[in-house]
C-alpha cells in the first residue's frame, strides 16, 4: 500500500486555486497549435473541455459513441446546476456553498478541490448566459432560483425540467463553432475501447467504428476521459442505456487508480419498478420536493389497502398519513440530501408501509402544491415532469400522488485524480462523472453538472497546460510499438466475444449482476451481504465466459457485440465495488453499513479509521486489487455527525 | 408482478443491413407484451429471442429512453414516433396498441439522412447545420456578470420553447418533402430572441439556411405535418420568423452592397 499525493496546493482555501493557477507553467500561444488532446466523450464535462481548449488553440479530437454530441447522457438532467451567486440574498457564499457540498459528502471529499468547485461555479453561469442558455427568469427579466436538498439557501439555476439539455447544448454550441473553426475534428459513434501507455505516459487510445467495425489507433498528447458514470453496473439506473464504464475500466487496468467504487447514489424519487420487462428507471427530479410532500400511511393495514387498490391515496385522512421526512428533520424536512431520504423511503418499506401494487414506493403529494399556488403555477415549474409520469404510469400526478422509490442514479466514485484532475498515469485526465473528485460519499442534487462543466470550462484549461508545457510540443511518436500492441490486444478481445455462441443473452447477464447488486450493495450493506454476493459475482463472470451469446460479425453495426464488451466491465467493475464496501466498515453517504449506524439509524462514520480516498490498483485478470490511501486532511471544517434534524 | 392482459402483436420490420444493400419488410411476432413496456422494450424482447436463435437482433438507435436525448427515431403505422402527439418513440407505451393488431415499423425516410442499419439513419446532417452557426461566438472566460442583462420572462420563455428541440428528425421524416425548416428554424429563433444573439443573428440564419440546403433537405411548402408531429411541439411560428430574418439578412446584405457600390470603394 502507498500513499497518494492529491497535490492541493497549501495555504489558506480562498487562495489555493490562484496561487495554483499562477504557479503552473504555460504553454505559449503559438506552440498551442503543435499539441494534439483527446477528449474522450462530449457530455457536459467533455463539450467544454474540448471547446474550451481548442479555443485557447490546441488541435482537439472528441469522440462519443452516440451519433451526435448533443445526445450524452448529460442532457437528460432535469433540476439544475448551483452556483453561490447569491442573488437571492438569501446568505449564500462560495463558503456557504463549500461548506453545504463537504458536509453532504459526509466529509470524504477533499477541502481543497470542493472550495475551488464553489468558487468556479460563478462563472460557469455567467458563461452559459452568454451562450444563449434560457435559463428560468422571473418577470423583472433576472434569473431565478429554486431550493435542492441539503442545503437552506436558493442557489438553484435551472430551465424548467430540462437544465442537462440546455447546458449541454450550449457546451454543443460551443464545441461546433470549434468544429467548424476546424479547431476539434469529432468522431462520432465511435467507441474508445482501449488507453493507449507508451513509456509511462497516456498517448492515444484504440476506438472501433460503430458502423464498420474499423479498429483505429489516434495519437495525443494527453488523454482526457470524460466519459460518465457507471451506475449501469446495476442494470436498472435512471442513466441512458448506453452509459457504460468501459472507457474507465480498461483505463485502470492500463494502471489508472479508481477510487471509491462503492460510492453509489441512490436517488429518492423515481419510478418505481413495475415488472422484469423494464429497461430503465425515470427520474422524478429532486427539485419536486420544494413543494411536493413526502409521505406513507400510518398503519400497516391502510397501506396494504392501498396496495390492493380498494382506496385510493386521497382517500387517506390527513391524521393516517406519516409525513416522516418532515417528521424526522424537522429543519430540513422535505428537502434532507438524496442518501437520507432513500434510506427513509426504504425504511418505510421494509415496515410494510409501502404503497403501489407491489408495496415498493411511497407517495410523493402535490395536492398541498396545488391548493396554494394554483394547477398552473405548478404546471409551469414541473409540467414536463409530470407529463413524463402520467406517460409511464398511466396515472395522472395532479390528481393522485406520485409513487415513488430510491433507484441508482449517480456514482460518485470514478477514475483517481489529483488537484490538476490528472489520473496516476501521466497525460490521463478524468473529468466529470468519470472521476471521483468532488462529492465525497455523497453528492448534493444540482452539483454535477456544475462540477462538469467547472472541470471542463474552467479547471482543465490551466491545469492541463502545466503538464504540457513540461513534455514539449514534439510530435507522438505513432510508430511506438504501444499502439500495435494495444490495438492488437483490442482485436482479440473482440474476438473472443464474437466467439460466444452460448445460450444465455448479454442482457440477461447484465441484469442478473444488477439483482445482484441492488440486493448487497445497494441501500444497506452487510458484511455477509457483500461476502455472498462477491462469489456470486465471480460465478456469474466465470459462466459469462462460456456461457453468453454473441451473434454478428466485427466489421458492421453491431449492438450486440457493443453491449458484450461493456457487460465484460460491468462484471469486473462489480466486484471490485463489493470490495470497496466491504473494506469500508463504516458509514457514510450513499454507503451505509447496518452494522455502523447511530441509535437513530443514521449513518455512522468512523474518522479515525476510514477518512481516507480509497484507490484500487489493478493487478492482472482474476488477482486482488490492492488498496492505496489518500488520506483526506480537514484544515478549515470540523468534521461532525451530519445532522439535518 | 407480470400482468395478465399481455398482448399479441405482428411486426412488420424494415430491415437493411447497411447503406449499400437494399432493405425489405420482415415479419415478426411479438408475444406476452406487457401494456407496460414502452416501444423500445417491446423490441427488446423480440431481440432477445431472437438472440437466443443466434440471430441478428433488429437495429434501432436509442440512449435516454425519457424522451430527452433525440436518438430514438421509427417511423410507426405512418407516423414519425408513433401515434401518439407529443411524444418520442422510447415514450410510447404498449397500452397504446391492442391485442392482435400488425404494427407496420420503418425508418426516417429522407434523403439526407441515408440508412445505417435497419432502423438507424445518419443524422449528421443535422450537426453539420448547427456547426455552420448554430452558436454565439463567445470564448470561455471573460462574459459579463449573468445579470448584467435583464431579459423580459415572455422572450426567456419563448426562446426556451424553442431551445427544447431535441435534434431526433421526426419533422424530416414526417414532410412530404423531406424539409428540416422546423429543426433549424428551433435554433434560429431561441438565439435570434435573446439579446446574446442579436450581433450575429443575420449571418447565422444566412449560414445555417445555406448548410441545410447544401445537405439536400427539401424546400417547406407550409403542410404543417413538422409542427403535427414533432414530439417537443416546436411551432412553425419559428419557421415564419425564420424567414423573416433571412430575407432581411437579404436585404442588409444588397443595402450594405449598394452603399458600398456608392462609396466607390
Ligand atoms: C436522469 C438524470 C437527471 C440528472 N439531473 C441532474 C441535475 O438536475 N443536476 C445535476 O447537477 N446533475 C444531474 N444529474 C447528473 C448529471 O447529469 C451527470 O452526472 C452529468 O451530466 C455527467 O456528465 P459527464 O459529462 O461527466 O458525462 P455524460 O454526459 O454521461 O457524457 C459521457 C460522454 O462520454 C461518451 N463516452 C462514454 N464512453 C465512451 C467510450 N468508451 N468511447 C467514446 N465515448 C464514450 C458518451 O458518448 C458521452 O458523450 C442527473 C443524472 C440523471 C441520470
Ligand atoms: S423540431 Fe421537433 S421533430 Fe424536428 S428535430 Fe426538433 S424536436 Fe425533432
Ligand atoms: S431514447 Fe432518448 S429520446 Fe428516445
Amino acid at each position: 500500500m502507498s500513499l497518494l499525493d492529491a497535490k492541493i496546493p497549501a495555504g489558506p482555501l480562498a487562495e489555493k486555486w490562484s496561487k495554483h493557477k499562477f504557479n503552473l507553467k504555460l504553454v505559449n500561444p503559438a506552440n498551442k497549435r503543435k499539441y494534439d488532446i483527446i477528449v474522450v466523450g462530449t457530455g457536459l464535462a467533455g463539450a467544454s473541455a474540448a471547446a474550451s481548449l481548442a479555443e485557447l488553440g490546441y488541435n482537439v479530437k472528441a469522440f462519443c459513441f452516440q451519433d451526435s454530441p448533443r445526445r450524452a447522457h448529460s442532457i437528460a438532467a432535469q433540476g439544475g446546476i448551483n452556483a453561490a451567486k447569491n442573488y437571492q440574498n438569501d446568505g449564500d457564499s462560495v463558503y456557504r456553498l463549500f461548506y453545504d457540498t463537504i458536509k453532504g459528502g459526509d466529509y470524504r471529499a477533499r477541502e481543497g478541490n470542493v472550495y475551488r468547485l464553489a468558487e468556479v461555479s460563478v462563472n460557469i453561469i455567467d458563461q452559459c448566459v452568454a451562450q444563449g442558455v434560457p435559463f428560468a427568469r422571473e418577470y423583472g427579466g433576472l434569473l431565478d432560483n429554486r431550493s435542492f436538498g441539503g442545503s437552506q439557501v436558493s442557489r438553484t439555476f435551472y430551465a424548467r425540467g430540462q437544465t442537462g439539455q440546455q447546458l449541454l447544448l450550449g457546451a454543443y454550441s460551443a464545441l461546433n463553432r470549434q468544429i467548424h473553426l476546424g479547431k476539434v475534428k469529432m468522431y462520432t459513434r465511435s467507441e474508445m475501447l482501449d488507453v493507449v501507455i507508451a513509456d509511462g505516459h497516456a498517448k492515444g487510445i484504440v476506438t472501433r467504428n460503430l458502423i464498420n467495425g474499423n479498429i483505429d489507433t489516434h495519437t495525443g498528447h494527453a488523454v482526457l476521459l470524460c466519459t460518465g458514470g457507471y451506475g449501469n453496473v446495476f442494470y436498472l439506473s435512471t442513466n441512458a442505456a448506453g452509459s457504460n464504464v468501459t472507457a474507465a475500466w480498461r483505463a485502470h487496468k492500463r494502471g489508472a487508480f479508481f477510487a471509491n467504487p462503492c460510492y453509489t447514489q441512490i436517488h429518492p424519487t423515481c419510478i418505481p419498478v413495475t415488472g422484469d420487462h423494464q429497461s430503465k428507471l425515470t427520474l422524478m427530479s429532486e427539485s419536486l420536493r420544494n413543494d411536493g410532500r413526502v409521505w406513507a400511511p400510518k398503519t400497516v393495514e391502510i397501506a396494504e389497502q392501498l396496495r390492493k387498490g380498494t382506496i385510493k391515496a386521497d382517500q387517506v385522512k390527513e391524521d393516517d398519513r406519516d409525513y416522516f421526512l418532515e417528521r424526522k428533520y424537522p429543519s430540513f424536512g422535505n428537502l434532507v440530501p438524496r442518501d437520507v431520504a432513500s434510506r427513509n423511503a426504504k425504511e418505510m418499506v421494509d415496515d410494510k408501509r409501502g404503497v403501489g401494487a407491489s408495496g415498493f414506493a411511497v407517495f410523493l403529494d402535490f395536492a398541498d402544491a396545488i391548493h396554494r399556488l394554483g394547477k398552473d403555477a405548478v404546471a409551469a415549474k414541473y409540467g414536463n415532469l409530470f407529463d413524463m409520469y402520467y406517460q409511464i404510469t398511466d396515472e395522472d400526478p395532479y390528481k393522485q400522488p406520485m409513487r415513488i422509490y430510491p433507484a441508482v442514479h449517480y456514482t460518485m466514485g470514478g477514475l483517481w485524480v489529483d488537484y490538476n484532475l490528472s489520473t496516476n498515469i501521466p497525460g490521463l485526465y478524468a473529468l466529470g462523472e468519470c472521476n471521483f473528485s468532488d462529492h465525497g460519499a455523497n453528492r448534493l442534487g444540482a452539483s454535477a453538472l456544475m462540477q462538469g462543466l467547472a472541470d471542463g470550462y474552467f479547471v482543465i484549461p490551466y491545469t492541463l497546460g502545466d503538464y504540457l508545457a513540461t513534455i514539449g510540443p514534439k510530435p507522438v511518436d505513432a510508430k511506438h510499438p504501444a499502439f500495435e500492441k494495444t490495438k492488437q490486444d483490442t482485436i482479440n478481445l473482440i474476438n473472443t466475444l464474437l466467439s460466444m455462441k452460448g445460450t444465455k443473452t448479454v442482457n440477461e447477464y447484465h441484469r442478473d449482476l444488477g439483482h445482484i447488486m441492488w440486493e448487497y450493495c445497494g441501500m444497506a450493506r452487510t458484511e455477509e451481504g457483500l461476502t455472498k454476493a462477491k462469489g456470486l459475482i465471480k460465478a456469474l463472470r466465470e459462466d459469462f465466459w462460456k456461457n453468453a451469446i454473441v451473434v454478428g460479425a466485427n466489421e458492421e453495426v453491431n449492438a450486440s457485440l457493443e453491449k458484450a464488451g461493456r457487460v465484460a466491465d460491468f462484471l469486473e467493475l462489480g466486484e471490485l465495488m463489493v470490495d470497496d464496501a466491504l473494506m469500508r466498515r463504516e458509514s457514510c453517504g450513499g454507503h451505509f453499513r447496518l452494522e455502523s449506524q447511530t441509535p437513530e439509524g443514521e449513518a455512522l462514520r468512523d474518522d479515525d479509521n476510514f477518512a481516507f480516498v480509497a484507490a484500487w490498483e489493478y493487478k492482472g485478470d482474476n488477482q486482488p486489487e490492492v488498496l492505496n490511501k489518500e488520506i483526506l486532511d480537514f484544515e478549515f471544517v470540523h468534521l461532525t455527525q451530519r445532522s439535518y434534524k | 408482478m407480470s400482468t395478465n392482459n399481455n398482448m399479441n402483436l405482428t411486426l412488420k420490420v424494415w430491415r437493411q443491413k447497411n447503406a449499400e444493400t437494399r432493405g425489405a419488410f420482415v415479419t415478426y411476432k411479438a408475444e406476452g407484451i406487457s401494456p407496460d413496456m414502452s416501444f423500445l422494450e417491446m423490441l427488446d424482447v423480440v431481440n432477445e429471442s431472437l438472440i437466443h436463435k443466434q440471430d441478428e437482433p433488429i437495429h434501432f438507435d436509442h440512449d435516454c429512453r425519457e424522451g430527452i436525448c433525440g436518438m430514438c427515431s421509427l417511423y410507426i403505422n405512418g407516423h414519425p414516433h408513433g401515434p401518439k402527439n407529443a411524444i418520442t418513440t422510447c415514450q410510447l407505451h404498449m397500452r397504446t396498441f391492442h391485442d392482435g393488431e400488425t404494427i407496420v415499423i420503418e425508418p426516417w425516410r429522407a434523403a439526407a439522412f441515408p440508412v445505417i442499419k435497419d432502423l438507424a439513419v445518419d443524422r449528421s446532417a443535422f450537426d453539420r447545420i448547427q456547426q455552420a452557426g448554430g452558436f454565439v461566438s463567445v470564448n470561455t472566460g471573460g462574459v459579463p456578470d449573468a445579470n448584467e442583462i435583464a431579459i423580459p420572462k415572455v422572450i426567456a420563455d419563448e426562446a426556451f420553447n424553442s431551445a427544447t428541440c431535441i435534434g431526433c428528425g421526426a419533422c424530416v421524416a414526417a414532410c412530404k418533402n423531406a424539409s428540416a425548416m422546423l429543426f433549424v428554424s428551433a435554433k434560429v429563433t431561441q438565439l435570434g430572441m435573446l439579446p446574446q444573439g442579436q450581433p450575429e443573428r443575420y449571418s447565422r440564419v444566412q449560414a445555417m439556411v445555406a448548410q441545410m440546403d447544401a445537405e439536400g433537405f427539401g424546400s417547406c411548402t407550409n403542410t404543417g405535418a413538422c409542427e403535427a408531429e414533432c414530439p417537443k411541439e416546436i411551432k412553425m411560428t419559428n419557421i415564419s420568423r425564420m424567414n423573416n430574418d433571412y430575407f432581411s439578412a437579404k436585404l442588409f446584405r444588397e443595402e450594405a452592397m449598394h452603399e458600398h457600390a456608392a462609396s466607390g470603394e
